[in-house]
């Protein structure tokens, strides 16, 4: 057989299916692939943060307080770091530049937990020597690696993005494809209850939510709660677009063939009509993850979302609110940009995705 | 006209109803009240917080207390604010108006530096022009407010032109009408240029595309054909028709208007309706949440309303259904 068909169509290639299609139109784009590995990159880094962080994220260094970034120098073949010098009675600090150390990589440092599992103390980078710290960063006002509780929090401000999309997301194209697929009265109290939610300024809505939680929860219960309440809010946009695709998808004739061949509701739902959709759901959950990052920085740096001494990238803002410490230190504002970051790699993939996407242009 | 404003007014009722139902509801499920710390208070006797709870019908189910307020809300009384005891209705359309000061000089800040550009990138589209106005749309849809709000505040304290934080100087009380006037203007400036921002670039972009799709329409081949001037053409006939889209997403840009205004009034301390809600919150004053939450949506509501009032007046189309 295979060999009839390549004499008849001996140039044919491989017809290519709509994702390799997908793949290859989103590959001519640079821009979105810069996107993509910036955020394999911050996910990775993310990943492995106890390692690739110096310190931990709650040591305290008490003899320096708003230490300055540490800016290593070639010398040779090695990276050295100077030593600083704090002038007495101040929080200001002067390089000693005969004094440097170089550093090591694959040091013993703090212990940490690798995916919160594997105990270990190896870390990539560092001086080896608690009296000459390596603060690429520099320290806050308690006297910890900024770099390190950046690396710390960006396991929480990048997975409460993506775990709050697949929950939000889920949920919005089961609720609006059963809107959708039923229409009536379901699909009347369904969209009803989507307005509501949609028509409340979103942090109005955050807070009011935040106040049914009570106060002094552990961490992973407040975790969650975020995770909780950006979904909530979310699944609604969602909805009432797969809705709006769905009423048009079920005049189909394949839905009419599935439920002919006797599938019950939910199956042609779920195995028929929403596959349909994924297309706009993946851009629409690539253009969405930073409102999910960004709520959770707005509820941290608020003070009712992640508490100290955990990291995250919201509640070391909190710090930067201070001007007498912004004026001084402003590299306390370096959350600031790693979300910028984020933000501008997901908007540039997203942005390729939906080009990408469209197969009329 | 008149029977579609009627139904869109009319439509507004059961949602805020709705809206006010999920916040009291939201807030009754909330642990503890305003009165669980005043009860810790030695100097405050039992009776005392019994009857104040009374008062406030704090002791009832949420959906009795839910029917006692809206019961004064329909008087135009939002009730008594236990943190600061005063009535609420003072504080609410204090803080309202300054939310709404601030919303609006943002919104036409970014609307009006927003639609000449992206015109601008429209016209001198693949242009060096084009290319930085995309650039500064990206970076802008990018720039989180929280992060935006704390580079103004930053900007202000180092530079000293502008005041850090507030609505209006220690020393308002003893100045003249026009220096009051200066001051609050002085104050209101830069967080009104920071909410404006991270609106600007999506009203550009959109701006941008809606045009160069008009362009591409074959009665803008038709105008060139006759040998009219191009700036005639853009101006008086593309653009025109380019408008219309721009107003349906004036609505949306509202709600990102509300929740950024929010986030500026909380970072640069403008006594705004968001202020004021994170400060009940904290108090657990929760008939002031409702009230801000409700009152909140009501802007947003109104905003819409006016959006499609807009869009009725300037495409007769819409008016018909």
């Amino acid at each position: 057989m295979n060999e009839i068909a390549t004499i008849q169509n001996p140039t044919a290639e491989q017809p290519l299916s709509p994702w390799q299609l997908f793949w290859r139109r989103l590959k001519q784009r640079r821009i979105a692939m810069v996107g993509g590995v910036i955020l394999v990159v911050l996910y990775l880094v993310a990943l492995f943060a106890g390692f690739v962080a110096p310190y931990s994220y709650d040591r305290q260094d008490r003899d320096r307080f708003f230490h300055p970034p540490t800016c290593p120098r070639l010398s040779g073949f090695r990276l050295v770091i100077p030593r600083y010098e704090q002038l007495p009675g101040t929080f200001v600090y002067r390089a000693v530049l005969n004094d440097t150390k170089p550093i090591h990589f694959f040091v013993h440092g703090d212990k940490y937990k690798l995916f919160g599992l594997v105990p270990a103390t190896i870390h990539l980078f560092g001086t080896g020597d608690e009296n000459h710290p390596v603060y690429l960063l520099g320290t806050d006002q308690f006297g910890r690696d900024v770099l390190s509780r950046l690396l710390y929090g960006s396991q929480i401000s990048l997975s409460i993005g993506v775990i709050g999309i697949l929950l939000s997301f889920t949920f919005g194209m089961i609720i609006g494809g059963i809107s959708g697929y039923f229409s009536g009265w379901t699909d009347t109290i369904i969209m009803r209850l989507c307005e509501l939610i949609m028509s409340i300024p979103a942090l109005y809505l955050i807070i009011s939510l935040r106040a049914t939680f009570p106060p002094g929860m552990s961490s992973s219960q407040v975790y969650a709660m975020i995770i909780i309440i950006l979904s909530f809010i979310g699944w609604a946009s969602m909805a009432r677009v797969i809705r709006g695709m769905t009423l048009s998808l079920r005049e189909q004739q394949y839905v009419l063939a599935a439920r002919a061949l006797g599938q019950t509701h939910l199956k042609v739902i779920v195995r028929h009509i929403l596959p349909n959709t994924f297309s706009y759901v993946i851009v629409a959950a690539t253009l969405s993850v930073p409102y999910y990052i960004l709520g959770e920085v707005v509820l941290s740096f608020l003070g009712v979302g992640i508490q100290e001494p955990n990291a995250s990238w919201g509640n070391m803002l909190t710090a930067a609110q201070n001007t007498e410490y912004l004026r001084n230190y402003p590299w306390l504002l370096a959350p600031g940009a790693a979300i910028f970051v984020t933000v501008l790699a997901f908007n540039f993939l997203g942005d390729g995705l939906r080009d990408a996407a469209d197969t009329k242009s | 006209m008149w029977s579609y404003v009627f139904k869109r007014l009319l439509h507004m009722i059961p949602l805020l109803l709705g809206v006010s139902l999920l916040t009291f509801l939201l807030m009754s499920l909330a642990p503890g009240d305003y009165f669980t710390a005043l009860s810790q208070n030695p100097q405050i006797s039992q009776e005392t917080i019994i009857h104040l709870k009374t008062q406030f019908h704090l002791d009832q189910p949420w959906y009795v207390q839910y029917f006692y307020w809206f019961k004064s809300v329909l008087h135009g009384d939002f009730g008594y604010s236990m943190a600061y005891k005063i009535p609420a209705t003072s504080l609410i359309v204090q803080r309202l108006w300054n939310t709404f000061l601030l919303s609006f000089l943002a919104l036409i800040i970014a609307w009006g530096i927003a639609i000449p550009l992206g015109i601008w990138a429209a016209v001198k589209k693949d242009s060096w022009i084009d290319r930085a106005c995309s650039l500064i749309a990206f970076v802008g849809l990018s720039v989180p407010d929280v992060l935006l709000s704390l580079l103004a505040l930053w900007f202000a304290a180092a530079t000293g032109w502008f005041p850090v934080g507030g609505a209006q100087s220690a020393l308002y009380d003893f100045m003249s009408p026009a220096q009051q006037f200066w001051d609050r203007a002085h104050h209101l400036i830069l967080p009104a240029i920071v909410l404006a921002a991270s609106d600007l670039a999506g009203i550009m972009r959109r701006m941008r595309s809606c045009l160069l799709d008009t362009l591409r329409a074959e009665y803008v081949t038709a105008a060139r054909a006759r040998g009219l001037g191009e700036g005639w053409v853009i101006y008086k006939h593309a653009l025109r028709n380019a408008i219309n889209p721009l107003l349906t997403i004036f609505g949306y840009s509202l709600a990102a208007l509300l929740s950024g205004a929010f986030i500026v009034e909380n970072i640069m301390a403008w006594p705004g309706l968001g202020r004021l809600t994170m400060e009940a919150f904290f108090a657990k004053d929760s008939y002031l949440v409702v009230d801000c939450v409700v009152m909140a949506t009501g802007l947003l509501v109104i905003g819409n309303f006016i959006a499609d009032l807009l869009l009725a007046w300037s495409d007769p189309r819409i008016r018909l259904k």
